[in-house]
């Protein structure tokens, strides 16, 4: 058993991959820190732990899957 | 299951008609609210000529889900519907149906809104468009 770490959209292409698997992490903001090598993260970056928003201190254990992603921008044509 | 996600074009008149014979029973409602959002061909003073969808499988549809159960809780409905597009889209394909059936006009037209609003702020979609200059992502959603 692993972490899972998911990057979508924007932060996807600014971190360089889609994906990374950890072998430990405690938390969010470390998991960020690992599968980034040390990138700084984006202050309006939101966080989900297993497809559910979590903040940046939320604990993480084996199995889980964490996901950064922008702000989000669904439904009709926005700015 | 009362939302989903398309990869390909969809008719919003055709899937709110479809979906009413499916799952409402005639005479048991009197009033249906709907928003259909479609893409436009300008934004920020440029042409946008495609956008492309993008959203976290999984997590996205278990938002939509949560969202329309939310709208059941707050008002009395008889059902909601949401449906919503990803991949590569064109001017005027639509983005996002939302549909509410309740008894009475007041609790359709409000979960209408709600539904919209919830879902443009908490579920994981991303737009990026296609300008003639290359590739934008849209950073945040206009006030309603």
């Amino acid at each position: 058993m692993s972490i899972t770490v998911k990057f979508f959209a924007r932060l996807r292409e600014q971190v360089g991959k889609g994906d990374a698997s950890l072998e430990s992490a405690s938390n969010v903001q470390a998991a960020w820190d690992q599968a980034t090598n040390g990138m700084a993260m984006p202050s309006n970056t939101l966080c989900a732990v297993n497809m559910e928003y979590v903040d940046t201190q939320a604990s993480v254990k084996e199995g889980d899957e964490v996901a950064f992603f922008p702000p989000v921008t669904g439904g009709s044509h926005a700015q | 299951m009362p939302s989903e996600i398309r990869t390909a074009a969809f008719d919003p008149w055709q899937e709110t008609q479809q979906y009413q014979q499916a799952h409402l029973t005639d005479g048991k409602y009197g009033a249906t609210a709907s928003f259909v959002g479609t893409m436009r061909d300008f934004n920020q003073g440029d042409d946008v000529s495609s956008m492309t969808l993008e959203h976290y499988p999984g997590m996205t549809e278990s938002y939509l889900d949560k969202i329309c159960d939310e709208a059941k809780q707050r008002w009395d409905l008889s059902d909601c519907l949401i449906v919503h597009r990803v991949g590569e889209i064109f001017p005027n394909d639509p983005i996002v149906l939302t549909v509410v059936w309740s008894a009475h006009r007041k609790a359709s037209f409000e979960a209408c809104r709600y539904l919209m609003e919830e879902l443009k702020t908490r579920a994981p979609f991303w737009k990026k468009e296609g300008l003639s200059k290359g590739h934008r992502w849209v950073d945040k959603n206009t006030p309603g």
